[in-house]
Formats: C-alpha cells, sequence, structure tokens
C-alpha cells in the first residue's frame, strides 16, 4: 500500500477500515485481519497498527474479543456514516459550493447529473450481480 | 533491555569518538540509528555487542555487562554488519556448525525465510553474491530468536522487491520479547517500520523518540505543493519551486514526519529541535 503524505499512517488505516465497512465489504461482526496480519500486509510496525485498533476501537468502529482478535461492531456503520457526513458537510461541501458560486452554478443545476450518475450506478451493480 | 551509561570511547590515537553517551533501548521496538558518516553509528554497534570496550563507562544488556561476554549474553545477541565474508559452506554446513550457539534456534523458520527471501540453498556461501549473502545473514539471525538484533545497513546490496520482503518479515518477527536496533542511510526503505527513531551526532545521542511524539511535535511543510506553515519555523531547505520547512505542530493534530528532513533540521538546528524533544 503507498502511504499518502499528508496523514498519519495509523489514521489513513483507520480510513482504510472505514471504506471497508461503508461499502459492505467488511460486514457487522465479521472478523477483521490481526495487527501481524496488517502489518505484514502493509509493510508497517505493528506498534503503528495498534495505534490504529485502538483508535477504532475507542470510536466504536471494532471491537475486540480476548484471545480471539478484532470484529467489526454492529454500530459501525451508522457511526462512521454519522461521523463522516458531518466532515462531508464541514469539509468538502463547503468547497463544493465555493466552486458552485465561481462558476454560476445553481444547486437545480447539478440535480440531472447527480440522477444520471445513480442510474449508470445500479446499472453497473446489476451488471455485476449478473455475473456473479 | 540495553542500558548504555556515560559511555566514552576513542580509537587508539584517534580523537575521542564518545564522551557521555547515553541510551537505554526498551525492549519490543524497531531502533532505527541515523547519524552522518564517521558520527559513529557502527562503532556504537560493536559497543553494544562487546566487540569493542569502552574507555569508561557501562553497557548491559539484560543487566549482564556487555565487556564480560558471558554466553548468556553472547547466545542472546545478533548482529548483522554491513560488510562481511562468509566461508566456503553450503547455508546447511553453515547452519549445522553455528546454530548450536542459540539455544531458541528455530529451524524451520529460517527454512520458511530462506524460502520467502528466495536464497539459493544448494550454493556455497562465499559464491553467492553480495545480495544472496546479507539475506542469508537476515534470516539466520532472526532465526536465532535472539532478544536483540543489530544491523548495519541492512537494506544495503538487497534489491527492490527484497527490501519489501525485508520489511514484511520485521514487521512480523518483532514481538514483546524482541528488539532490532537498526543503522540506516537508506531512510526511505525503513520509513514505515521504524519506531522510535534515534539520530546520534557529535558523540552523544540527540534524538530518542517515538514516532507519536515527534509528529506531535513537528509538521513537515512543502511550500511548493501550496502548503502553508502554521507554526514556528525551526528549519528550511530550499526546493524546486519553493521551500521543504520544519516547524512546530501547533495544535498536536498528528501528521506524518519526514525523517530526512528532521534529521537535517537536527543537525542544523539541534537545540530548537532538542528543547522542544526534552520540554
Amino acid at each position: 500500500m503507498e502511504f499518502r503524505d499528508k496523514q498519519a499512517i495509523y489514521l489513513q488505516i483507520a480510513d482504510y477500515f472505514a471504506a471497508r465497512i461503508l461499502d459492505e465489504s467488511w460486514l457487522a461482526d465479521e472478523k477483521v485481519p490481526s495487527v501481524r496480519q496488517l502489518a505484514v500486509e502493509l509493510e508497517v510496525n505493528p506498534n503503528t497498527v495498534m495505534r490504529a485498533y485502538t483508535h477504532l476501537q475507542d470510536s466504536g468502529v471494532i471491537y475486540n474479543k480476548r484471545g480471539i482478535g478484532y470484529f467489526v461492531d454492529p454500530q459501525a456503520k451508522s457511526r462512521l456514516q454519522e461521523n463522516l457526513r458531518d466532515k462531508f458537510i464541514q469539509e468538502e461541501l463547503k468547497s463544493v459550493f465555493q466552486t458552485m458560486t465561481l462558476l454560476g452554478l445553481k444547486l437545480s443545476d447539478l440535480t440531472p447529473y447527480y440522477e444520471s450518475w445513480l442510474t449508470e450506478q445500479s446499472k453497473q451493480e446489476n451488471k455485476h450481480e449478473n455475473q456473479q | 533491555m540495553l542500558h548504555i551509561e556515560n559511555l566514552a570511547f576513542a580509537y587508539p590515537k584517534g580523537k575521542a569518538l564518545f564522551k557521555d553517551l547515553n541510551l537505554t533501548l526498551e525492549k519490543g521496538n524497531i531502533y532505527g540509528l541515523l547519524g552522518r558518516n564517521g558520527a559513529g553509528k557502527t562503532s556504537l554497534l560493536k559497543l553494544a555487542c562487546g566487540l569493542l570496550y569502552p574507555q569508561s563507562g557501562s553497557i548491559h544488556m539484560n543487566e549482564l555487562a556487555v565487556s564480560n561476554r558471558e554466553p548468556a549474553f553472547l547466545s542472546d545477541i545478533y548482529l548483522i554488519p554491513e560488510e562481511f565474508s562468509l566461508p566456503d559452506f553450503k547455508p546447511e554446513e553453515y547452519i549445522r556448525r553455528y546454530s548450536v550457539f542459540y539455544p531458541r534456534f528455530d529451524a524451520s523458520y529460517l527454512e520458511e525465510l530462506l524460502k520467502e527471501m528466495e536464497v539459493d540453498y544448494h550454493q556455497a556461501l562465499n559464491k553467492m553474491s553480495f545480495g544472496q549473502r546479507k539475506k542469508f545473514m537476515i534470516a539466520f539471525a532472526l532465526a536465532t530468536r535472539v532478544s536483540l538484533v543489530v544491523m548495519d545497513e541492512p537494506t544495503n546490496g538487497l534489491d527492490i522487491p527484497s527490501k519489501s520482503k525485508f520489511r514484511r518479515i520485521i514487521a512480523s518477527a518483532i514481538d514483546e520479547e524482541r528488539t532490532f536496533l537498526i543503522s540506516t542511510h537508506q531512510v526511505r526503505d525503513l520509513e514505515s517500520l521504524i519506531d522510535p527513531l534515534l539520530i546520534i551526532d557529535d558523540g552523544r545521542i540527540l534524538v530518542n523518540a517515538g514516532l507519536e511524539k515527534l509528529s506531535q511535535l513537528f509538521s513537515c511543510i512543502n511550500t511548493a505543493k501550496g502548503e502553508h506553515p502554521r507554526g514556528e519555523i525551526l528549519y528550511r531547505e530550499k526546493i524546486f519551486g519553493g521551500e521543504y520547512l520544519l516547524t512546530e505542530n501547533p495544535d498536536g493534530t498528528e501528521n506524518p514526519i519526514d525523517f530526512e528532513l528532521l534529521f537535517n533540521a537536527v543537525l542544523h538546528e539541534s537545540a530548537a529541535i532538542i528543547n522542544r524533544l526534552n520540554a
């Protein structure tokens, strides 16, 4: 895995977990990789991975069963959605609004693009399901 | 697990390399030792292994004075020098002769490591390329299962895939009972593994700090990428299209630390950096 420069590695690992859980590749109560497995896979110090796991545990994304390993918290997805929704509104949306103002776009101008994006997405999902 | 106190050392007819060096290593860590050429990295590693004797001061590993070279100490430490020659043995002969010095030696683990690093088992060690010999030594060192493995520039001579394998192997080999001390100039090879960071200069250990602390104290700002310093600027380097700055971290939000920038900052502005580390 290539790490970006601007965020501490342990937070990037936490983001990776968030992405897996939000897109449902990891489901509630599913076991996640062990600290060592992930450290080896990412070629990082196990202490760094451990920090990410402590952080994820504190924020209710994973839980620990002693001697067995770490699992996805049943509430993880809704917690992450809530947190990331706030972050999206506070940060990303602001810059979108700025760009819209600069380019003279109204919110209603975007609706058709959003709708065609949704149609495209569902088409791809169907295609994917048919292949399976 | 390793304690160096008030160490003084000079080579015969040389000027003093260390005058009052102190260093404590805690177990379960991967220490990265950085220092410019001639700072005494290799000498320090040799002193830690009992291969050189200090003029004064003491070095203990797990309560044993290393200069006594007791078997209990020697069988619990392994040094991989930067360069070395190996005898005209095939790996199995070497293993048969030398593994007996290490009570926890794990032959099946060694086999696994040699396979993973693609070391040819059937070639005499002195006929192997430098990189192959180095990989053999790394595998052998880890298979001894000693408490402290000391490595001098371990990634020198390794090809690109071997460097990646080296990182995977180190990440899987470290545990609460083991400690790695790695001296390197190839910071980029090991950046994601090293924690804590040691910097040696002017005969002393200037930095012995964990990554968490370093990234809470300092920020690396690249103005060529449109980044702006938010804390006091401690050190600056000119780069194409701007400056690369080491600044104070104003709010403690963790961000990755560029070891090369920090290293240069410590060499040029040591007081500013060290005061903040010790505050």
